[in-house]
């Protein structure tokens, strides 16, 4: 093959990785920053689910794409919301209200999303580019979004004061505390930031990056995201190039099924694409076991309060 | 340290007198409330009566009443059944369903005991899946005994969900590495082991993602084949797997309430450092009960490809999941978790055939919710108070 | 000489909590330039004075003048924007994050944008100002404690606190730490700061305080006193001279054989400083011996170390003829020891579990109890029956989850549970802790009886008349060794507080 068809193929993966890696990168920025404040969400993949639904389903009714993305993201705000209640305020147990509220999101969405199964799709803006051809332009200006609000992220986190908050109460909940911070406001705050931003996830997968709703759009890319929050590091630069890479791994095996490349086609070798998909977990859980020497695990960035309510002023919990 | 400029707050007090009825009641009005708001939820989705869609729900998971009358009566007169397979056939249908999630949520219970969240079920159960199907299609050859078999395969099930249970426990054992994440991981990992076999990889047959059918040893049989010689059992269609669970739980129960390991495991659940006073070996138990919980889930996922009698590409994801809600709603009782299974069972198969589709998957999310947040304010005490200053001591022994 | 103008006044401050009056109408003037030191043994209430002052508490009777102003404090915000500023124990600092961050977290301005390097030079400069090195990119966990505390000084300072409060500073210093912290504190006072110094140990109070007020059981006992002008021998008597009320019917016992020794025993915190320091004692059959000291000095890390919950790190130990030092010996010889913990909650019993699964905390892995691998549940409930009732312990049922019972009767489950085994050797470490009067009288009778009985009994307190009352012997601690050993009966008790100081006897 020649050159240029090898680079124009390397471009086309590129661009699938980013556009396929878009929406992971919203879900995991709001897991990041609703975890960092120190409450974990595992409701990812049903408020994902009801941004997809809500945000085809305004769309359908409107026509109007921002409508669409709006209402997705509402729709993961408002369950956030049950999430933050019930973890918060009603101090229960966050790994039991946010698996709940991944069955609760796919069974809504499910229910709720039965007529609009099939129905015709948003048809994109299309623009020629070189090299890549006919793109649809919606994408485009997703995938800018997802790369200006990563570094954007990573700049509240560490050097602005909002962002110095966050990262003290998700730590140490009672030195904030001490020091005038409400700390229950601040993770409110945050675990609907996160709801909101995997409601956008979801929108935009329906919309845009593989238009179309059918139940359990999302197969599966939640719980990816949550996994990728700690394969990050809790680290937005970070957890943009993890979703970047991990949208590659799910485009990969699509696109080397070229015959023209008989070594690394994932038709003649079922291996390569089985391993690259099981690799992101692996090697999570190998930095976690590097990360379980303490110098390490300062630097890998677990928030210390992760997971427990802050009760004040209550001895040893 | 009060620091609210409002001369009013709000406490949580955690309730002294907590008496054994409050929690089942509480989970009761829990599920009354999440059918009503389910109600809500089908009345926008178009249903024209919820009650009535509750109550085919209910019909197609357990049965008419007519249909049980009939099942007994054929039963205490030793006649076959009038209709033929469908006296029990719902519940059958439902036990059917039940027994995964009996015996995932078992798994959880052993380890959310001692404070072990395993979210990894579903993992382990696709392992114990994956080891059961290796000895029933590769490793033994089909014209083995079935009891034989079915004991391999239990084995290899037991075995293989007790290892890659037992991993994760390793870990947190000894290199204190949080069982939320690393379980959590595992599960992806053991789903794309499974569909690496079954779906491009050297079990598969053909094009199609599947091992194809097991050979007739190493499945179960009806529980009415064997009905000549135990008559209750007449008219059900499920299998014998659905006594494992019971099995199991009733096993379980024992473990936990009447022996030493079970009194270890409560101890150390609730207060490790008295636990480690006693003499108790956290590190190791947390380790074996890691490799119990797994091998539960192993169990779970030999029954499961017992009962399909093939392991192919749709094996269903999110059982280990399921076991999680039920665990916690039978408050981590194993004899509880057969009813609660038994029900989550019922609104599976009751929901199959209605429309809208996914209501049982909505319905298990605000019944779950619904409870989590009716237990919270039974088990506290509200109160509104004024700020007095009231300091209750960060650490015992500071120096005042 | 004419003094220097009133920084802040307290006027007949009153603070209560259930069932304790805490504060009882105390007065507590501080004035520019000076170090006020505040004296007194463990719940005298020093802390708890400072707590109010703070903002941290609000004071059930009494009031604060700033200047002469009358000043109401709703929060520690409140305070530290009039200048008042506390330093605790236990440091509130966000680990991973630069000290920069710490100092600044909380402050109105810059409102969002944190151009960090401004910061940290604002920070660094701070620190020249007072004599304090910190480098303000280091993160909290890098530095080390005495580090981590001018971290916190530094956060007042920052908030323009004028009057710096701390709250047993030394407790975590090194001595070189202790002398750069004098170091500071004499910069500040040049500068016109007003020091607070909560303390229990009299040498540093004498080196560093300008003037000296004594607080007893929540009275003032020594208002102001200049610090030259008292002899430390005087000032331990205001801390803990009163009379002692012999309230325990004790009869006079020969002591019998050696049961514990402890030779050169050494062991760390968790912070892994040195928490006891080759310690060496016996407690013989027949005998209580008490270690008096205030709260902090080694005594709980002693307490662990002696039931094996924390490792030694030299000496030995030994209980008969068993040497300890191994897990295995733990187990053997558990029903031979009993440990009365200082926190009920925590070690001493599981709260979840009924008062019946409690009691067999010690003897569940041996019969009766269990045969094999079952527990026999008849044996469980009628042991429990039967140490109830003998206990007195009142509760509906012995099902009932031991969370529910009063701290009375927890105190005396436990008291069950590892007495019931006749031990050899007791340690009971603050056992009488939050108890009403009639559940200590009764616990300190079941030791009593325990010592007639033929055990060999530690005991660890903070009361020191339930010291001497009980005490055969009674030693002190401080800083982790003994200081003194003595015949309970004739003691002296301001030699006691001298010792409980950490000044040195000279016998």
């Amino acid at each position: 093959m020649t050159t240029s068809t090898l680079f124009t193929l390397i471009i086309t993966i590129l661009f699938g990785a980013l556009v396929s890696g878009t929406p992971l990168l919203f879900a995991t920025m709001g897991e990041i920053f609703s975890e960092r404040s120190g409450v974990m969400n595992l409701g990812l993949e049903g408020m994902m689910l009801m941004g997809a639904f809500g945000g085809f389903a305004a769309w359908f009714h409107t026509g109007n794409l921002f409508a669409g993305i709006a209402v997705g993201m509402i729709a993961g705000g408002l369950m956030a919301l049950l999430h933050a209640v019930i973890t918060i305020s009603l101090r229960a147990d966050q790994v039991v209200s946010g698996l709940a509220l991944t069955i609760l999101g796919t069974g809504l969405s499910s229910i709720l999303g039965q007529p609009y199964v099939g129905k015709p799709v948003a048809t994109p803006t299309n623009l020629i580019l070189p090299i890549l051809g006919r793109v649809s332009a919606e994408q485009i200006i997703l995938i800018v979004v997802g790369l200006i609000i990563a570094p954007l992220a990573w700049y509240y986190l560490h050097h602005t004061r909002p962002g110095l908050n966050l990262r003290s109460v998700g730590e140490h909940p009672a030195a904030a505390d001490s020091l005038g911070i409400n700390v229950n406001l601040t993770r409110y705050l945050y675990v609907i930031f996160g709801g909101l931003m995997s409601g956008l996830a979801g929108a935009s997968l329906s919309l845009i990056t593989e238009p179309g709703w059918v139940d359990g759009k999302t197969s599966g890319l939640g719980w990816i995201a949550v996994g990728l929050v700690i394969f990050a590091s809790w680290d937005p630069l970070r957890g943009l190039w993890v979703s970047y890479f991990f949208g590659l791994l799910r485009r990969l095996p699509l696109d080397l099924q070229n015959p023209a490349l008989p070594l690394i086609s994932t038709a003649n070798n079922p291996m390569v694409g089985r391993i690259m998909d099981v690799l992101p977990y692996l090697a999570t859980i190998f930095i976690l076991i590097l990360g379980s020497r303490q110098a390490m695990r300062k630097r890998l960035g677990a928030p210390a309060a992760l997971g427990t309510p802050y009760i004040r002023g209550e001895r040893g919990l | 340290m009060n620091q609210s400029r409002i001369p009013y707050r709000v406490r949580f007090e955690t309730r002294l007198d907590n008496p054994g009825w409050l929690g089942i009641v509480s989970s009761i009005l829990g599920v009354v409330l999440a059918l009503i708001i389910g109600g809500f939820v089908l009345k926008i989705a178009g249903a024209t009566s919820p009650v009535s869609t509750y109550q085919a729900i209910f019909q197609q998971g357990f049965g008419t009443f007519a249909d049980w009358r009939a099942g007994f009566i054929a039963i205490f007169t030793n006649t076959d059944c009038p209709k033929g397979m469908l006296c029990f056939g719902p519940l059958s249908d439902t036990l059917v369903k039940a027994s995964p999630i009996l015996l995932t949520s078992l798994a959880c219970i052993v380890a959310f005991r001692m404070k072990q969240w395993n979210i990894g079920a579903d993992g382990q159960l696709f392992m114990g899946a994956w080891a059961a199907t290796g000895v029933a299609v590769f490793l033994l050859p089909s014209t083995t005994n079935p009891v034989l078999m079915m004991l391999a395969m239990g084995l290899a099930g037991v075995l293989a969900g007790a290892i890659y249970g037992a991993i994760p426990g390793f870990l947190k054992a000894w290199l204190n590495i949080n069982e939320i994440i690393t379980t959590l991981m595992l599960n992806y990992v053991a789903y794309n082991w499974v569909a690496f076999f079954v779906v491009v990889g050297p079990w598969s047959i053909g094009d199609f993602e599947s091992t194809g059918r097991f050979p007739a040893a190493a499945t179960w049989p009806r529980l009415t084949q064997l009905s000549k010689t135990i008559p209750i059992l007449s008219g059900l269609t499920a299998n014998p797997g659905v006594l494992l669970g019971v099995f199991a739980a009733i096993g379980l129960a024992w473990v936990i309430y009447r022996s030493r390991w079970g009194y270890e495991i409560r101890v150390i659940g609730n207060n490790p450092k008295a636990a480690r006073y006693a003499g108790i070996d956290l590190k190791r138990n947390i380790f074996l009960v890691m490799a119990l919980s797994g091998a539960l889930a192993g169990l779970a996922g030999m029954n499961e490809v017992a009962s399909l009698r093939e392991l192919n590409g749709r094996f269903q994801q999110g059982y280990g999941f399921t076991g999680v809600i039920i665990a916690w709603l039978a408050r981590l009782n194993p004899i509880a978790a057969i009813l609660v299974s038994i029900l989550f069972g019922g609104l599976v198969v009751g929901t199959q055939l209605v429309q809208p589709a996914g209501i049982s998957a909505m319905l298990q999310g605000v019944i779950l919710f619904v409870v989590v947040g009716t237990e919270l304010i039974f088990r506290y005490r509200v109160h509104f108070e004024r700020v007095d200053g009231v300091a209750i001591p960060e650490k015992i022994g500071e120096v005042s | 000489m004419t003094e220097s103008p009133t920084t802040f006044e307290m006027h007949a401050i009153v603070k209560r909590f259930p069932g304790v009056l805490a504060i009882d109408h105390v007065d507590f003037v501080c004035r520019e330039g000076q170090v006020h030191a505040l004296l007194g043994e463990n719940g005298a209430g020093k802390s708890t004075l400072m707590n109010v002052l703070a903002g941290l508490y609000r004071s059930d009777g009494g009031e604060i003048l700033l200047k002469g102003r009358r000043v109401v404090f709703h929060s520690p915000q409140d305070a530290i924007s009039h200048g008042i500023g506390m330093i605790h124990q236990h440091f509130m600092l966000v680990q991973s994050n630069s000290v920069a961050e710490n100092v600044v977290l909380g402050l109105k301005k810059p409102r969002f944008f944190l151009s960090l390097s401004s910061i940290e030079d604002q920070v660094a400069a701070l620190g020249e100002q007072y004599g304090m090195k910190v480098n303000p990119r280091a993160k909290i966990w890098q530095l080390s404690v005495g580090e981590q505390q001018r971290v916190e000084v530094l956060k007042m300072l920052f908030r323009g606190a004028r009057v710096l409060i701390l709250d047993e500073p030394t407790a975590v210093l090194t001595p070189q730490e202790v002398d750069a912290l004098f170091g500071t504190l004499h910069d500040m006072t040049n500068r016109g700061h007003s020091i607070v110094f909560i303390s229990h140990k009299l040498e540093e109070v004498v080196k560093i305080a300008d003037y000296v007020t004594v607080l007893r059981r929540g009275k003032v006992t020594a208002a102001n006193v200049s610090a030259k002008g008292i002899s430390k021998a005087q000032l331990a008597n205001l801390m803990v001279g009163r009379e002692v009320l012999f309230r325990v019917d004790k009869k006079k016992i020969q002591p019998g054989e050696d049961v514990l020794v402890v030779e050169g025993l050494s062991a760390e915190n968790d912070r892994g400083l040195p928490a006891i320091r080759e310690v060496s004692f016996n407690v013989r059959a027949k005998e209580i011996v008490g270690i008096a000291g205030v709260a902090g000095n080694g005594q709980s890390e002693l307490a662990e170390t002696l039931t094996g919950l924390r490792s030694a790190t030299a000496g030995k130990m030994r209980m008969g003829n068993i040497v300890l030092n191994s897990r295995s010996h733990w187990r053997e010889i558990g029903r031979r020891l009993a440990h009365i913990p200082e926190d009920r909650a925590s070690v001493g019993s599981i709260p979840d579990l009924s008062i019946a699964e409690n009691l067999i905390l010690k003897s569940f892995s041996r019969s009766p109890i269990s045969s094999g691998w079952s527990i026999d549940k008849i044996a469980v409930h009628q042991n429990a029956v039967k140490l109830v009732d003998e206990y007195k312990i009142s509760t509906p049922t012995v099902d009932t989850p031991v969370r529910m019972l009063s701290g009375g009767n927890l105190q005396k489950v436990i008291l069950a549970r590892e007495t019931a085994q006749q031990p050899e050797l007791m340690i009971a470490v603050h056992p009488t802790r939050g108890l009403d009067i009639g559940a200590t009288e009764a616990v300190h009778k079941l030791l009593v009886e325990q010592r007639d009985a033929g055990a060999a009994i530690l005991l660890i307190s903070e009361d020191l008349d339930e010291l001497l009352s009980l005490s055969d012997r009674l030693m002190v601690m401080y800083e982790g060794r003994i200081v003194g050993d003595m015949e309970a009966e004739s003691s002296d008790i301001e030699k006691i507080g001298l010792m409980m100081a950490g000044v040195k006897a000279k016998s």
